[in-house]
């Protein structure tokens, strides 16, 4: 009756992501005096899979399985109900990922399990099982109900701390009864960005509005990332007027991200742009408006010209890390 | 080919969400109801492929579940161009619910592609899409940030972690779209308002389905500290503020 925690890898590898989601499942499972077991699928390394044990997973079921080296939605769909039958698991936890959100749905119309999506705390009661989530694109959380015998929770991305613990974990081999015929999704290309950091796993993130005036004006911004470890994003205008790539757009219709940290410099702090970046743990705003919305929401600010202010940001970075 | 656009009734972004009866209902008053932003893309895509002769789409049909009041949502998405459209009539209440009438109501037509909007701007759940591709027992590919169709066949791009795929699923099948699949929504000229009260909504009544969850209180975010000014002559004070205060650099 362990609750089952489903977790991504990437390439063989898990990320920050997975060891939050496994600690998240741990407490969890702590409150309703169970374990929690941790999924795999894909190829993944046994020194690889162990790393699960050190946030307290107490077995680690990891299927290997050919059919299943794309993701199509059913078959994986299955093969996470078939495991939750087989381990009599009451609780599935998934990540608020791209695959989380591909899956998590399926599963429960699948299993008629009442689903809570995109938590950030531990449930707050087990009886009956309230969650806690957002809604109105950040602008309240609601506590949700789930009335059903099984639940399933996706996690929100960086809003749970990981929690080492003594491993202890049994690690078994997992199947899937997966026909090759079944699947149905065909994957014709893959285009892979390379380098750069990722802006859905980056703990900080540099961000330009259309203050910066012109993209000629982006080195400092890049400048600052690099120093910090950072990603480089920026406001739907900037993308828009082609100064930046889409990929960096964060805002309410582009990617909605929760770093440490967000420096936001040039930007005007729209509510759309807010409702991408209102979970960040910490908000900087740097603008030469002081009545900029952005000011509301930002912890630290700077009221002045992104051009003259950078430069000072960039050397007291480079003089910290000496 | 048709296409069936799922679209959800939200309140417009710039709304001050507030709410009644000891924060367990929305407070309604003065709220303007607009097509959540991620469905009117989609409904925006569907009829760019509709317009391109080529790719073959013989109509463009949208299906949402909610009461008489939404209709002049419904009436907007026929003015943007839709076809004609479908009414469950029920007060939408959780995922599960919506996609469960959703999908009986589709089980009555036939669609090729059914396009839901990766989340409702709302309660931001991320949910009706993948369930009811489910309910249908069709395949689903989420995060779809482009449509095509080449020779008469959808191709769809798929974003993953640091990258896209291009994807084929057999039709029938659910595409739960996101950022990319249009540049902007499309806008309702004075002919579509027009010809828009003629185009037929299809009513359905609701039919029994299974209540699994239920929201029963709201609370506002916990409002954050004030913003900490630093002098614009000193930025290393946040530098400084960053590393030992936030302790986030």
């Amino acid at each position: 009756m362990s609750v089952l925690v489903f977790t991504e890898n990437w390439d063989g590898r898990f990320k920050k992501s997975s060891f939050e989601l496994v600690s998240y499942a741990v407490k969890t499972a702590a409150m309703l005096n169970t374990t929690a077991t941790a999924l795999s699928i894909g190829k993944v390394e046994e020194s690889e899979l162990k790393k699960l044990g050190n946030y307290g997973a107490a077995k680690i079921i990891s299927i290997e399985n050919d059919s299943l080296n794309i993701l199509d939605n059913q078959a994986y769909t299955s093969a996470i109900a078939e495991t939750a039958s087989k381990e009599q698991s009451k609780v599935i936890i998934l990540s608020n990922s791209n695959t989380g959100k591909a899956l998590a749905p399926r599963l429960a119309a699948r299993l008629k399990a009442g689903i809570g999506s995109g938590v950030s705390k531990l449930p707050l009661s087990t009886e009956p099982f309230t969650v806690y989530k957002r809604t109105y694109s950040g602008n309240a959380y609601a506590h949700q109900v789930i009335k059903s015998d099984v639940k399933i929770l996706t996690l929100a991305q960086n809003s749970f701390e990981l929690a080492e613990t003594a491993n202890n974990a049994v690690i078994e081999k997992g199947s899937a009864s997966v026909d090759p015929s079944a699947i149905k999704t065909a994957v014709k290309d893959v285009q892979k960005q390379t380098g750069k950091i990722l802006l859905t796993d980056a703990e900080v993130v540099v961000s330009g509005g259309r203050g910066m005036k012109s993209p000629d004006n982006w080195g400092p911004i890049e400048e600052l990332a690099s120093l910090l470890g950072a990603a480089t994003a920026c406001s739907r205008p900037v993308s828009d007027e082609g100064w930046r790539s889409h990929e960096e757009h964060t805002g309410q219709t582009g990617k909605i991200i929760s770093p440490n940290l967000y420096i936001a410099v040039g930007i005007s702090g729209a509510t759309q742009h807010l409702a991408g970046i209102s979970s960040s743990k910490y908000i900087v705003a740097i603008n030469t408006d002081k009545d900029a919305p952005i000011f509301e929401a930002a912890q630290y600010g700077i009221i002045g010209d992104a051009m003259k202010v950078l430069p000072g940001l960039i050397s007291a970075v480079k003089e910290m890390k000496k | 080919m048709k296409i069936l656009v799922c679209i959800s009734n939200v309140p417009d972004t710039t709304t001050k969400i507030k709410f009644l009866e000891g924060n367990t209902k929305l407070d309604t008053a003065g709220i303007q109801w607009v097509i959540n932003p991620w469905d009117e893309l989609s409904l925006t895509r569907a009829l760019e492929l509709k317009d391109d002769a080529s790719a073959g789409v013989k109509g463009v049909t949208v299906a949402h579940v909610g009461g008489p009041a939404s209709e002049p949502t419904i009436r907007k998405a026929l003015a943007i161009g839709a076809d004609d459209a479908i009414r469950i009539n029920a007060e939408a209440d959780d995922a599960y619910f919506v996609a469960s009438q959703l999908a009986a109501a589709v089980k009555k037509e036939n669609f090729d592609m059914i396009l839901c909007g990766i989340e409702s701007s709302d309660f931001n759940g991320s949910l009706v899409g993948g369930m009811l591709a489910e309910l249908l027992g069709i395949p689903s590919v989420s995060a779809v940030s482009g449509i095509k169709i080449e020779n008469g066949v959808p191709v769809l791009t798929r974003e993953i972690d640091g990258g896209r795929e291009t994807v084929t699923v057999p039709a029938p099948f659910v595409a739960i779209v996101q950022k990319g699949i249009a540049k902007e929504p499309r806008i309702a000229a004075m002919r579509g308002i027009m010809m828009a009260r003629t185009k037929p909504i299809r009513v359905y009544e609701a039919e029994p389905c299974d209540k699994f969850t239920e929201i029963v209180s709201f609370e506002k975010p916990v409002a954050r500290a004030a913003c900490k000014f630093i002098d614009a002559e000193n930025p290393k004070q946040l530098i400084e503020l960053l590393q030992n205060e936030a302790k986030v650099i």
